[in-house]
Formats: C-alpha cells, structure tokens, sequence
C-alpha cells in the first residue's frame, strides 16, 4: 500500500501508456463483434504482423538494433514510415483473415462454434507461421526515440515517448470515432450493427461494411502494434497473445462492440493493473487483471458503458 | 409490369414458405396482399428485397431478371422494403435514419435530395418534430412513419409495405392508409402487405389473397371485399 502511495504518478503514467495500447488493439475486438457478433481472436496476431511490418520498415530504412536515431527530424521521418508499414502490415492482414477464413463460413451460414474454432485456428496458424520463418526467439527494435524525460507530473516523470504513445492513441481513436459518425461508411459500418436486415434494405452492402471493419480494426492494431515496439523494443511471434487476451479483457471491461468502451476499458485495465500489482506484487499483475474484469461483469454484465456498438449512439 | 414474380419456391431448410408463387405490380398501382399469420407474405417481401434466396421461378423488375440480385443493389435498382416490426436503427435519431434511407443514392448534396427530404418531413409532420430524438425511444406510430419515410428517401419505384397498421391504434391506421395512398398518387407503385383486409383491400387498384404459401384468388380490390369467401375469412363478416 506503501508503495502504491510513493509511487502513485509513476504508476498511472505507465499505466495509461499500456492502457493507450491495450486500448487500441481492444478497438479490433469490438468492431469485429460489433458487426458480425464475432470474438476474432486471430484479432492478436494482426497486431503481431504489425509489429514485423513496423521493425521490417526501420530495418529497410538502415537501421538495426544498435543504431541511435539522434536527431528529431529523421526520428519523425522514420516514425511516419514505419507507423504506416504496420498499419498497412495489420489492415491487410485483417482483411485476408475476413476473406479466407471467416467469408467462406458466412457464406455456408456456419454455426457460431465453427466461427470460434476457426478464429482460434487462424490465430494459431499464423502465429507458428511467424515462428517457423523468424524463429522464437525475440528481435529488437532500433532505438529510433530515447525516452527523456519531458516534464514532472505531479513526482511522476513524463517522458517524450509516453506522451507520444497517449497522443496517438487519443487521436487515433477520436478519428475513427468521428469517421464512424460523420462519413458515409462509418454510418453504413453502425447500421450493419445496429440491423444487419434493415441496413441492406438502405442498400448497404454487408461484405464491403464487414471487410471495412477489419481494415479498421487492423489499422488501429497496427498503431498499437509500432507504440508497442518503441515502447518494449523487442517482438516476436506470440507477442500478441498475452496482449491479446489483455485487450479483448479491455473490450469486454468498457462494454464489448462499444468504440468508447474500448478506450474506457482499456484505460481502466491499464491502471488497474499497475495499482494492483504495486499492492500486491508484480507477478499478481495478470490475476489483478482478471479479478477487476470478473468483479466489473457481477455489477454491470454488459462492461462500464455497456450498450453494443448496435446500441451506441457514437 | 413493372414488377413481375413468377412460380416462386422459398424455403426454410426443408420448410418450403413459398409455393409457385405469382403476382405482379403495375406501374402506378396499389396492389395488396392479404393472408392470415404465417401465410409466407413477409416472405414474399424478403424475397423480393434480396433477404431471402429463391429456390425456383423468377423475379423480374422493369423487364429485368433480379431473381439472384444482391440486396443492396436492389434498392439501387428502385425497390425500396419498410419491413415488418420496422426495422428502425435504434442508436441513430430521426434525421440519420432517414439519411440511411438515401444510403443508396448518388445525390446526396443536390436539390432534388432535399426536395426528397423535405417531401417525407410534410407526410409526416411528427417526425419533423422528431429529428434528433433516437429510433429506439420513439412510440410505435412514429417508428411505422420512420419506417415508411425512410424507404421514400432512396426515391424508389415501388415500395414493399410489411404490415404498416400493425400494433397501432385505429385513428393512426386510418392516417398511416391515407399517407399510402397519397405517396401512390405522387406516383410511388406500392406493394401493400396487408391483415387489416378492410382497409388494405378498400385502398387497392388490385389484390391478392394468400394462404399457406399460395395465392388462391386475385381479382379487383373492390372485387376481394365483395367475394364471400374473403369476408367469411378476412373480414370477420359471416
Ligand atoms: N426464419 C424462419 N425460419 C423458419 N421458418 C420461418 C422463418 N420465418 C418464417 N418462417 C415460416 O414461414 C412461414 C411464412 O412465414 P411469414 O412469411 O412470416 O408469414 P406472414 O408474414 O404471412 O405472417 C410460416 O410458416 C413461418 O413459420
Ligand atoms: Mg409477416
């Protein structure tokens, strides 16, 4: 408790930096589930080929694991191309899964349990995929920002790379919020969730909505998949498990098919997690986690915001 | 013809819903299908706007087969479903659920868009009243105009009608009627889905009777609600 008082700021700026991140890759979970009712978990490894898509990039742009990036301009430089490899990497991976794996079942109106198992059968052919080619072991990110420390918050440091990892997150999150409000598509994505019927009596058509929705989920996984490698350094094929269960626990926390719940969750999980495992200890860290889900659903069975992405008014 | 179904079979697995089924629509009309509960009526409707694949016969739309057309691009083609229990979109208010209607349509900014928009808003004042309150939190009368107003605003040829008066009070079913028969004279066809037999037929040009997945007579709507046989059963005339 002691501890959880001394080091309060610290641990709530780390834990909004994961939160940041769990909270983004929760956002492929709920949209996906949004639409088609649908717990995509290849969803974690969409997030792992965007991790390989960002360190592909900064290696293809000369650099390796020991090179230091010392001046801001070429750090942005590298960052813009490498954020756009691993949304690129991610939303094409999502949108080959949708194709291959899930399509030709929504064609044959396959049970829900044959969705699940194939879900998990993807996840898991593309994650041994990544380790025959890469191997096990982990590959480290170049160092393309050194965290600083920027500024104190209240005794906490903030540095450079926190407020970038939060920054990104918020805004990216906020425009696919708005683009899912204000834009033609985005009204077409929530009507398929609201009513899938009624939305292809407005003329929506499902399988263009339902691939859009991937691509979506894909690129804010492939955000979450480049803040990840500053943030770690490190990735390799079965790094998007533990993530995974982490940010879908984050989805179904703020309210699952919920875009706002995924942020609020997310957020919430993040913290959580850190104030827990400094009451209690760190190896508690994943049990905190679960513990604060299992007591979220007793109260509120529907996650803090509750209402599906069919019911959301965002 | 305008719209043309002939010797149609629908299924449900191994439930045939549909059996050699045969109507068609003229342009202008108001043509009404009756048939007691579990007749296979919306069937026919989710059949017509691509919900529902067809096992046999053929639907074809100004000359042109549709029979296997993708739904959506139906509604492009000019058909246009307000489907049984509305079909509202509960997280969007009055004005996007309406703008919903227009999904289809190219012109969004233009003129006639408006125009559109401003037609469905005199039909049906209450919605104008409306426009930011959510489908979900709407009474059943306003949902039913939501419904219809937003079919109006792809700007379709013919509107398929599941049911309109279902679920209201009989001054709003009297009012929903006239607002049907005044969007047919603005020179809308429309495909009326009827249990209200007094009503619907009153109000059509033509009618059919459907029961157990068969039409078994057709005639007049003035025709229909003098056959005995269709008073007995439809209009709980003995
Ligand atoms: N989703 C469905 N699955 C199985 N049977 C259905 C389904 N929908 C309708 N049916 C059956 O098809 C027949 C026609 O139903 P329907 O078209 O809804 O009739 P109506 O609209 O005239 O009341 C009924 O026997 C009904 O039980
Ligand atoms: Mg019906």
């Amino acid at each position: 408790m002691d501890f959880l008082l001394k080091n309060f700021w610290e641990l709530t700026v780390t834990g909004l930096t994961q939160g940041s991140i769990y909270a983004l890759v929760a956002l492929g979970y709920t949209l996906v589930y949004g639409v088609l009712r649908l717990i995509n978990f290849a969803h974690s490894e969409v997030f792992m080929v965007g991790t390989f898509g960002a360190l592909f990039a900064l290696e293809g742009m000369g650099l390796n694991a020991n090179s230091d990036v010392t001046s801001a301009s070429a750090a942005i430089g590298y960052l813009i191309v490498a954020a756009l490899a691993a949304a690129a990497a991610s939303g094409v991976t999502a949108v080959i899964v949708e194709r291959v794996a899930y399509r030709p079942l929504r064609r044959r109106n396959a049970p829900t349990l044959v969705f699940l198992i194939t879900a998990i059968g993807a996840s898991l052919a593309m994650s041994e995929g990544f380790a025959i080619w890469r191997g096990r072991d982990n590959e480290a990110f170049p160092t393309v920002i050194d965290p600083k420390t920027q500024f104190k918050f209240f005794d906490a440091s903030v540095s450079n790379l926190d407020i970038l990892i939060f920054l990104t997150a918020i805004v990216m999150m906020f425009s696919l919020d708005t683009f899912m409000r204000r834009t033609r598509l985005g009204r077409g994505v929530r009507a398929v969730a609201q009513d899938p019927d009624s939305a292809a009596l407005m003329g929506v058509n499902k399988n263009r909505v339902i691939s859009l929705t991937f691509l979506l989920g894909g690129i804010m996984a492939g955000g979450a998949a480049i803040l990840y490698g500053l943030r770690f350094g490190v990735t390799k094929y079965d790094v998007g498990f533990l993530l995974g269960v982490k940010a879908f626990t984050a989805a179904v926390l703020g309210g699952i098919g919920n875009l706002r719940g995924a942020l609020i969750g997310g957020l919430a999980l993040g913290l959580v997690e850190n104030y827990g495992s400094a009451i209690v200890g760190s190896q508690w860290r994943d049990v905190v986690a679960y513990v604060t889900l299992v007591v979220v659903l007793m109260f509120r069975p529907t996650g803090i915001l509750g209402e599906s992405l069919g019911k959301a008014r965002a | 013809m305008l719209l043309e179904i002939s010797d149609l079979d629908v299924y449900y697995g191994r439930i045939q819903a549909l059996r050699g089924v045969s109507l068609s629509v003229d342009d202008g009309e108001i043509v009404t299908l009756i048939g007691a509960n579990g007749a296979g009526k919306t069937t026919l409707l989710r059949a017509l706007s691509g919900l529902r694949a067809v096992s046999r016969g053929t639907v074809t739309f100004e000359g042109k087969d549709i029979t296997h057309e993708r739904a959506d691009l139906r509604v492009v083609h000019g058909i246009s479903q307000a489907p049984e229990g509305r079909g509202i979109f509960p997280g969007m208010n009055v004005q996007e659920n309406l703008e919903m209607g227009a999904y289809s349509r190219k012109d969004r900014k233009s003129k006639a868009y408006r125009e559109d928009f401003d037609r469905v808003l005199g039909l049906f004042p209450r919605l104008a009243e409306r426009r930011r309150q959510f489908g979900g939190t709407l009474s059943g009368g306003e949902q039913q105009m939501l419904t219809i107003g937003r079919a109006l605003m792809s700007r379709p040829k013919v509107l398929l009608l599941d049911e309109p008066s279902m679920g209201l009070a009989p001054k709003l079913i009297q009012q929903i009627f006239t607002i049907v028969e005044e969007i047919n004279q603005q020179g809308t066809t429309v495909l009326l889905v009827e249990q209200n037999a007094q009503q619907a037929l009153s109000r059509a040009h033509r009618a059919y009777v459907m029961e157990t997945g068969s039409i078994v007579k057709e005639g007049t709507g003035k025709a229909l609600l003098a056959d005995p046989a269709v008073k007995e059963a439809y209009l709980g005339v003995a």
